[in-house]
């Protein structure tokens, strides 16, 4: 069997795919890669089915020694990308052969680069998935991030497309100083004053340290709630709602300071008050913000919301065209 | 049924899941709504739909919109709503009942209470001290009498894989609540006994957390190896509906059902049991007495 040997895990590398389905209900998130978009067009690159698993990094991407002759393609955060120390180009079809060593440098702006090799990572499905949910070790790679020494099974690499096939620059994300980011007002958004729902909505939040796959804290206002008896059953905080289930991008405020989104592999449920839900297309851009970035969120309704998924598809089908052989 | 629900109201949490709220606040009968509606829903086997998830006084769908849009997934749980939320007086619930051992004010939790002294309401208690003294009881031990006194029921699972949010079969007179954590902990230890709202739980795994923390459980709710025989069949022990009696236990116990974890043995105390809730509702400590009898028996 093939396999890719991991010569430094970067920072954070973990195995993901699309995502796994269907367990929710007791309590397991989604999980999968957390910017949708740079991880499809990383399989399209190296001639993969849609839904192959891929390496994600953070900040830091990994070093990785190849085994036998592939096509491998980098996508996703702005990073430096080499082979055998010599500079490659990032969106492109690489075609690399064993001894061979890519190496994906720390991020120069986004903060996810994804590693998408021809057969992609063959590590064993887990109810369905490749992907990797760290909190409990499920999926991926030993249901952990990479480390030095691991070695990657990989699958039988289909037809690929010709080395040096790129994705057209304007169908590679961008990633600006602030980032906008689509917003369903909803869920337990009552529990805010009027004024603080739109203090919420005007203000350019600061994304801090506490910020991965699990979800993003946020810091740069603070929110006021409506005075209320408490519900029977919250608990007392005003920031306290009966416990009830999270949506995968819904924003929460624990003590009204501090709006926590929440990523693929969040908590499912709780009782903080949720205020709203990032719309699924600008997860991808949430993930590629980083520690320090800015983000503000603009009020759409579930019809914005579908119209951005088509607009992603319509994106993802043009890159599909670009990488098509001719 | 006692309580008269509010109209449910519907949310879109973005494109991708339907909440539903039954109520705001929490009650059996809220509760019960939310099981018999995602039951009805489950076998409605609806293309597009990827999870179902009933919690305490509430659902949350999740779907795939690419197959639903979720406006008519919205139309469609109205329809259910009507259909299936209202529940005939002798409906009755297969479920089981089980013992789960509890270690309480154990060293482990206590030593990280005291760290996260700095986002609790009184830094100067323990958790456990300070929810009896809220509570109005006399001592921590009265405290722990009355979360033993009658057993809880699974309302929801979530937060993390396995984790049984359990809302104990009093009335509501005599139920205990705490708030949870002004801002959640970064730690918890994992089998941690918590607090929160009015809803006991077993922390699966270590990591965040948000509830009071009172104890320690010595037997896993989660298995992600499957090693122990109550886990055969799934990763998470508690399943929605089933009826969990917390039973305090000194060190002696929790040591020795530990060692019977370590090495595989460890099974949980379980009954199967058949619950009515219109009976449950009606006379609440008739029916925790003859559960506990099954379960001791």
């Amino acid at each position: 069997m093939s396999f890719l040997i991991v010569r430094s895990g970067g920072l954070s590398t973990t195995v993901q795919d699309t995502g796994r389905d269907g367990r929710y209900a007791i309590g397991m998130p989604p999980s999968g890669a957390v910017d949708q978009y740079s991880f499809a067009v990383a399989n399209l690159l190296v001639g993969n089915p849609d839904g192959a698993a891929v390496l994600e990094a953070t900040y830091l991407g990994p070093e990785l020694e190849f085994t036998d002759s592939r096509t491998v393609a980098v996508t996703g955060a702005d990073s430096g990308v080499t082979i055998n120390g010599e500079p490659a180009p990032p969106w492109q079809a690489l075609r690399v052969s064993a001894g061979d060593v890519l190496a994906v440098q720390q991020v120069r702006a986004g903060a996810r680069p994804y590693v998408a090799v021809g057969g992609g990572i063959d590590v064993p499905p887990y109810l369905g998935s490749r992907s990797t949910y760290m909190l409990t070790g499920i999926g991926g790679f030993q249901g952990r991030a990479l480390i030095s020494g691991d070695q990657l099974p990989l699958g039988e690499p289909g037809p690929a497309p010709a080395a040096g096939t790129e994705v057209p620059e304007e169908l590679r994300p961008d990633f600006p100083a602030a980032t906008e980011l689509r917003f369903v007002v909803g869920l337990c958004a009552y529990r805010l004053t009027g004024r603080a729902l739109e203090s919420f909505l005007s203000t350019e939040w600061k994304v801090t340290k506490d910020a991965d796959r699990v979800g993003y804290r946020l810091r740069g206002g603070s929110l006021e709630f409506v005075e209320r008896e408490q519900p029977f059953g919250a608990g007392s905080d005003q920031a306290n709602v009966v416990d009830l289930g999270y949506p995968v991008g819904s924003v929460q405020v624990p003590g009204g300071d501090e709006p926590i989104v929440l990523l693929n592999d969040a908590v499912t449920g709780g009782g903080y008050a949720t205020i709203g839900t990032v719309i699924s297309v600008d997860r991808d851009r949430l993930a590629q913000t980083r520690t320090g970035g800015r983000v503000h969120f603009v009020p759409v309704d579930v019809e914005a919301a579908m119209a951005a998924r088509q607009e992603r598809r319509a994106r993802l089908e043009k890159a599909r065209a670009a990488v098509a052989p001719a | 049924m006692e309580v008269q629900l509010p109209p449910a109201r519907y949310e879109f949490g973005g494109d991708e899941f339907v909440f539903v709220e039954l109520d705001r606040e929490m009650s059996l009968e809220a509760n019960l709504k939310a099981m018999a509606i995602t039951g009805a829903l489950r076998r409605e086997n609806i293309d597009g739909v990827i999870d179902i998830c009933p919690s305490n006084a509430s659902y949350l769908v999740r779907l795939n919109p690419d197959r639903l849009h979720p406006a008519e997934l919205v139309e469609e749980l109205r329809r259910l709503e009507h259909t299936a939320g209202e529940l005939p007086d002798d409906h009755a619930v297969r479920t089981r009942i089980v013992d789960v051992p509890v270690l309480f004010d154990d060293p482990w939790t206590r030593e990280t209470l005291l760290k996260f002294r700095d986002r609790h309401q009184d830094p100067d208690a323990t958790d456990l001290e300070y929810a009896a003294r809220i509570n109005g009881f006399t001592d921590v031990r009265a405290l722990v009498e009355a979360i033993t006194a009658a057993p809880f029921l699974v309302t929801m699972l979530g937060f993390v894989p396995g984790l049984p949010f359990c809302y104990q079969m009093v009335p509501r007179d005599r139920q205990i609540q705490v708030p949870k954590y002004v801002r959640p902990r970064t730690d918890t230890p994992e089998r941690a006994f918590g607090y929160g709202g009015a809803f006991a739980v077993v922390y699966p795994v270590r990591g965040a957390g948000g509830y009071q923390l009172f104890g320690i459980a010595p037997a896993p709710v989660f298995d992600l190896a499957q090693r122990l025989p109550d886990f055969a069949d799934d990763i998470a022990f508690p399943r929605p509906s089933d009826v969990l009696r917390y039973r305090a236990i000194d060190r002696d116990e929790y040591d020795r059902t530990r060692s019977e974890v370590e090495v595989g043995h460890f099974r949980y105390r379980i009954r199967e049991v058949e619950l009515v809730p219109a009976e449950l509702l009606a006379d609440p400590d008739a029916v925790n007495g003859r559960l506990l009898e099954v379960l001791y028996r």
